[in-house]
């Protein structure tokens, strides 16, 4: 339950790259991504990434029970696209206020490729990079200040706590007579008292993380690092990845001549 | 005093001087004029009343308490903290010695700080700035000392139980190899084989590095063999010392025993009285009406072929999965006026039972079904009642206290229930008399000591009068008197004809309610057997009066 994103036991070979290359190859395919909406970019981005799946561990029944809400989102945004984009071009579709033209359905279709290109790699990179790894690059590669790093750190290792305490004062609410169920009004009312309940358990929990981890010595201004945080031949690699297939999309979109830069759109 | 010791673990000596500490806020100090001196190496037991600043002492001895306005002479803020006096490790104050001191604290799930094992000891050693070839050597070590070696460095360490992830603390702190350790607690949260595990481990470690120990903790049995020094503090005032006993155990045991024991401190081999269990309804039941309606040994609740779980159905996409169940099958029966314990190891799935038989989880396989005597027109399956359906036939007390508070103020808090189901409010004096509440009927539910809020989780639940009474552990981390109080109660309600479904790893507790235990195991199977005292049937049929 609290395995959240990251694969447990996952020996691919992306999981050894250091964590802030992977970064930098995600960041380059979403810029690219996110200047054109033509659907040229996106399903050769999308193409390249599922080709990278099994790098990174990933299956495609693993994927649909970790990105389902973001594939079901990037399909419901393609569609309503399609149907309610002004019309160009052929009709395919028209239902009185609904109605399917040909160029509408090929931003529908670029919308939701490019929906599922973006949200991809954030699936892959988390599949593959451990939060620990994460934080120790932030630290250790990116500088980032280590209390602040660490501290994160830890407090996301309590969210997990959180989910289940929500449940358990949820069941101990009801014990008390506070139903979750009934109006709207007392649903939002015995939610509110929840989140109270819960608020308090968290703050509590907190302070004594917070102490455990004082008395560890944290919060001094220098520590030193179990564990490195380097950067092999396999990050040039993922970067040099990154950037290739940022460019293939670019390249492809130019040449099937439908790039399209999202701020000329317009003009 | 022991010069040299391995590990390259130097024992810490702690002194303190007319050392006094007041926390921000309060008026009252919550440690008062305490002279100390534990030499290095020796090992100390810490006993006294709630309330006599036994853990702000060892917060203090960590260095993390907060900052506090020493002494300077100005007039004193009230909203400050405000310390006296000196207490020193190795002749320097705890904060400018950073893991000198290492501290472990009651409850397991804060004290681990990162998701794997290996990465979790090395957290204390890297903030000292000890070099990565040497924290990698101290880690090993460290695990080797607490037993968990066996376990790879990447395991996660969410998937301890409590026990392990204590003993997973102790490894962090040995690897910070530290002078002091100061335990506040540490087996409070833990069932029996857990403490064990604990007190052992940190056996082996003292006996290996020698360092000085302070423990902090209730039950005196558990550690009496392990320190060689008892200190009994008492609660801060103006004119008494901090100090109110100090000595070998035996002596101190002997001396201290009647004030030990009105304190609420589990002396070895004293058992509080209780009140014995009569026949149903019997002579002998004080202030608690008597419920007629009722037969003695009436068939109210039963699992059949129960299978339970914690988890809710997992979606895959479309799909929804049901848990695989901790328990496949348990049968039960819950019965008017009769106990029924639950036991096992932790991990066995005794709560996850407990609430769904109390209508707050529903089953995975199987079913709950209430019988006309309970339900009263409710319907046959307790999951699906509406809330004030549920507590005025069955009532559950959960193991947190504070999960239950649902107000800001005593009164309000017993009056909750009676006032959603629109009667019952007459009874609410009677429980705070009963239950030593009526001086606290302003305080903040929040604000309690432990004893108090447990006595008031079991008042709330009550004032919506019950048939079926549910509790998850009752007794844990409960000093000797609550432990008595609520028995004697428990035993009472019990004779006038509530049933009474407990979770508990105490045998001494499982003996004052009698009635039947059943055990649940680990492998997910049940057995269930007759308890000590015998009085309850059990395995009987399924219920016939149920309705459809």
């Amino acid at each position: 339950m609290r395995a959240a994103l990251t694969i447990s036991g996952n020996h691919a070979v992306l999981t050894r790259a250091n964590p802030l290359a992977k970064f930098g190859g995600v960041f380059l395919i979403t810029l690219v991504l996110a200047l054109s909406i033509d659907w040229m970019s996106a399903s050769v981005a999308l193409a390249c990434e599922l080709l990278l799946f099994p790098l990174a561990g990933l299956t495609f029944t693993l994927l649909w029970q970790r990105g389902w809400p973001l594939i079901i989102a990037a399909a419901v945004g393609g569609w309503s696209t399609s149907i309610l984009a002004p019309d160009s071009g052929k009709i395919l579709l028209d239902v009185g206020l609904w109605s399917m033209s040909e160029g509408s359905l090929e931003l529908g279709l670029g919308f939701l490729l490019r929906g599922l290109a973006i949200a991809l790699p954030a699936v892959l990179l988390m599949s593959c990079t451990d939060p620990t790894d994460l934080a120790d690059a932030l630290a250790q590669k990116a500088r980032l200040p280590h209390r602040f790093v660490l501290g994160t750190l830890a407090a996301m290792r309590l969210v997990g706590l959180m989910a289940e305490e929500w449940q358990t004062i949820g069941m101990a609410r009801r014990a008390r007579g506070v139903g979750s169920r009934g109006t709207p009004w007392q649903r939002m009312r015995a939610t509110l008292g929840q989140s109270f309940g819960l608020l308090v358990q968290a703050i509590r929990r907190a302070t004594r993380l917070a102490v455990t981890m004082e008395a560890r010595g944290f919060g001094g201004a220098s520590r030193t690092w179990a564990r490195e945080s380097t950067y092999s031949r396999l990050d040039i690699w993922v970067l040099l990845g990154g950037a290739a297939i940022a460019a293939g999309a670019v390249i492809a979109a130019v040449w099937a001549g439908t790039w399209n830069m999202v701020w000329l759109e317009r003009s | 005093m022991p010069a040299h010791h391995h590990g390259g673990v130097r024992p810490a000596a702690v002194t303190a001087r007319g050392w006094g500490w007041r926390h921000a806020g309060r008026s009252k100090p919550a440690v008062n004029a305490l002279d100390l001196d534990i030499h290095p190496g020796e090992r100390v037991l810490l006993l006294g009343p709630s309330g006599a600043g036994k853990s702000t002492l060892l917060h203090a001895l960590a260095g993390v308490l907060g900052d506090s306005t020493a002494g300077d002479g100005g007039p004193a803020d009230s909203d400050d903290a405000d310390e006296s006096g000196s207490l020193l490790i190795d002749g320097e104050a705890p904060r400018d010695r950073r893991g000198r001191a290492g501290l472990m604290q009651q409850d397991p799930e804060t004290q681990v700080v990162l998701s794997r094992l290996g990465d979790d000891v090395a957290f204390g050693a890297e903030n000292l700035s000890v070099p990565r070839d040497e924290i990698w050597t101290r880690v090993h070590e460290a695990l080797d000392d607490v037993g968990l070696a066996h376990l790879p460095l990447d395991h996660p360490t969410s998937a301890l139980s409590g026990g392990q992830k204590q003993r997973l603390a102790l490894a962090g702190i040995l690897a910070m190899r530290p002078g002091l350790i100061l335990l506040d607690e540490p087996t409070a949260n833990l069932d029996p084989a857990g403490v064990l595990e604990v007190r052992d481990s940190v056996g082996r470690c003292l006996d290996k590095t020698g360092a000085t120990l302070v423990v902090v903790e209730h039950r005196v049995s558990v550690w009496k063999d392990l320190v060689d020094r008892i200190i009994v503090l008492q609660p801060g005032s103006g004119t008494q010392p901090a100090v109110l006993i100090d000595g070998a155990p035996d002596q101190v045991l002997e001396q201290a025993r009647e004030m030990l024991i009105a304190a609420g401190v589990w002396v070895p081999g004293y058992v509080p009285a209780t009140r014995r269990r009569s026949l149903f309804g019997g002579p002998d039941i004080e202030n608690l009406p008597v419920r007629q309606e009722l037969a003695p040994g009436q068939l109210l609740l039963a699992a059949e072929g129960l299978a339970v779980s914690r988890e809710r159905p997992r979606r895959r996409g479309f799909k929804s999965i049901p848990p695989l169940p901790i328990q496949p099958d348990i049968t039960a029966q819950v019965r008017a006026g009769e106990a029924l314990t639950i036991t096992g190891p932790n991990g066995s799935g005794k709560s996850t039972f407990a609430l769904t038989l109390a209508g707050l989880i529903p089953p995975v396989g199987g079913k709950v079904s209430a019988t006309v005597e309970l339900s009263r027109g409710a319907g046959i399956d307790p999951y699906k009642w509406k809330a004030e359906q549920l507590i005025a036939r069955i009532g559950t007390v959960f193991q947190e206290p504070e999960h239950q508070f649902v107000t800001g103020r005593v009164l309000d808090e017993l009056q909750f229930g009676p006032r959603h189901l629109g009667h019952g409010e007459e009874r609410v004096d009677e429980l705070l008399e009963r239950l030593r509440l009526t001086g606290l009927v302003d305080a903040n539910p929040y604000t309690l000591s432990g004893g108090e809020k447990r006595r008031l989780s079991v008042a709330t639940v009550l004032a919506a009068h019950p048939q079926v009474l549910v509790l998850d552990e009752p007794t844990f981390g409960q000093d000797a008197n609550t432990w008595a109080e609520l028995a004697s109660f428990l035993s009472e309600l019990l004779d006038a004809g509530t049933a009474v479904v407990s979770v508990t790893h105490d045998q001494e507790f499982t003996h004052v309610l009698g009635g039947t235990e059943l055990r649940l195991d680990a492998q997910g199977l049940s057995a269930p057997g007759v308890g000590p005292a015998g009085v309850g049937p059990s395995g009987v049929d399924a219920p016939e009066a149920a309705t459809p």
